[in-house]
């Protein structure tokens, strides 16, 4: 199984019945095709719409229903369409159960950084600032580290998202809860040991007694 | 009724240094044939208010490239490296702003709202200058309303008295718009008979339209 794999199938088991839920751009999407059978979660791109479903066809493309990355979709039988000041209501005002994100940066107390690096790379923030500040949960699916370097750090170098914490982080080595008291690992990828997260985790961890492996 | 005008018509309608809101996202329910006009009349110094700067060859990304841009004031830049590019060169200004907090400015803008409180972007770059208001122990930014001089929408079906609908993902900023220009230009994939659209149907009303573009031909 490769780390995106391990991040999708571990992200699907924070899903619950009757929820709404949006992913984000990239290794988010993934999360989708792990939907447990006979769960029904409403997906929300913000661009728009509610339950959305794969790409049709070749020639059977529509052109106005995208996803938030531009890719033609299909919508399923019960799907609902809205503008932008709707999508965000739903995504500020509390009726986003959560919200699946990938992330530059975590850091000790929780905080996000994912929409630049100074000097580099400016994207911009879309919609991750709302999602973040209005989704009831949080969860952030990304490498555990880059290249070796680490991402769980700290204090954020690059620029915050929010101010407001996390819900989790899911990683292809660790699912770490950040609480009031700091990070806390909860979970080891199958095959991998808590010294083998440490040395790539440069924000210190707290170790409760029983750190089982994620069950995939 | 009103008679529509040609792409060619409406972006002569549109002044070098005008503040343009622009709908669309990644160019879905962008209008692309008054953007193509604008791009061959060699439109300059605008001020583009949209949800991004689509691709180089896409959307508001055609002006960006076109050198038409002075400013964009957008959510997303990422899928549009000419604008980076332009933004370090010093040729262009980028205001980033949140996207709910982008439609949510339109919308006050169309509304009468003298703003409102979010809070996206506490805590962030963006609530640099920004006034901090707590109510009930959460903290919130100020954000104060977003018009233009003009509005170029693109929507599904038009009627002759320039009452519209919007299809799935391309309505987006469209309908926000549509309420917070002195002069709103619509291009409609169809235009149909007045009566064919069900009252129920109208998500923009006609008497907010200046003008219509021809359907494509």
């Amino acid at each position: 199984m490769d780390a995106k794999e391990i991040i999708a199938r571990r992200v699907a088991q924070e899903l619950h019945d009757r929820t709404l839920v949006n992913l984000g751009i990239g290794l988010p999407t993934l999360v989708a095709h792990h939907v447990p059978k006979g769960m029904l979660v409403a997906f929300q791109s913000e661009n728009g719409i509610i339950g959305f479903g794969a790409r049709p066809p070749e020639g059977m493309e529509d052109p106005n229903l995208t996803d938030a990355g531009g890719g033609f979709i299909s919508a399923i039988p019960g799907a609902y369409a809205f503008d932008s000041a709707t999508s965000f209501a739903l995504i500020r005002g509390g009726h986003l159960d959560m919200t699946v994100l990938g992330g530059l940066q975590v850091d000790a107390k929780g905080r996000l950084a994912n929409w630049m690096v100074p000097g580099k790379m400016v994207a911009g923030m879309g919609g991750a600032m709302d999602l973040v500040a209005g989704a009831r949960r949080v969860v952030v699916a990304m490498q555990h580290a880059a290249k070796g370097a680490a991402k769980i750090v700290p204090e954020l170098t690059l620029p915050p998202t929010s101010s407001r914490p996390v819900s989790l982080v899911v990683t292809d080595l660790a699912v770490i809860e950040p609480t009031p008291d700091g990070l806390v690992l909860r979970e080891r990828a199958p095959g991998v040991t808590v010294g083998d997260i440490l040395a790539v985790t440069t924000a210190p961890l707290i170790l409760p007694d029983s750190i089982p492996e994620m069950t995939l | 009724m009103r008679k529509p005008l040609t792409a060619e018509q409406a972006a002569a309608l549109v002044p070098d240094g005008a503040t343009v809101m622009i709908g669309g996202f990644l160019g879905v329910g962008s209008p692309k044939r008054v953007i193509d006009a604008l791009v061959a009349r060699g439109a300059k110094g605008l001020t583009v208010i949209g949800n991004d700067t689509g691709r180089p060859d896409l959307g508001i990304g055609r002006l960006i490239v076109a050198g038409c841009v002075a400013r964009a004031i957008v959510s997303h830049i990422g899928t549009n490296p000419v604008t980076q590019q332009k933004m370090i060169a010093g040729e262009m200004r980028v205001d980033l702003v949140p996207q709910g907090t982008l439609a949510e400015r339109i919308r006050a803008g169309g509304a009468g709202l003298g703003g409102f409180l979010t809070p996206t972007g506490v805590g962030t770059s963006v609530a640099e200058g920004k006034q901090v208001l707590t109510v009930d122990g959460r903290d919130y930014l100020l954000e104060k309303p977003l018009r233009a001089d003009i509005a170029l929408l693109h929507c599904y079906e038009a009627d002759y008295y320039a009452n519209l609908t919007y299809r799935l993902t391309a309505q987006n900023f469209n309908p926000l718009m549509a309420l917070a220009a002195d002069i709103v230009i619509a291009e409609p994939d169809e235009i149909v008979p007045i009566g064919v659209i069900p009252p129920d149907h109208v998500r923009t009303p006609g008497i907010l339209v200046t003008h219509l573009v021809e359907r494509p031909h």
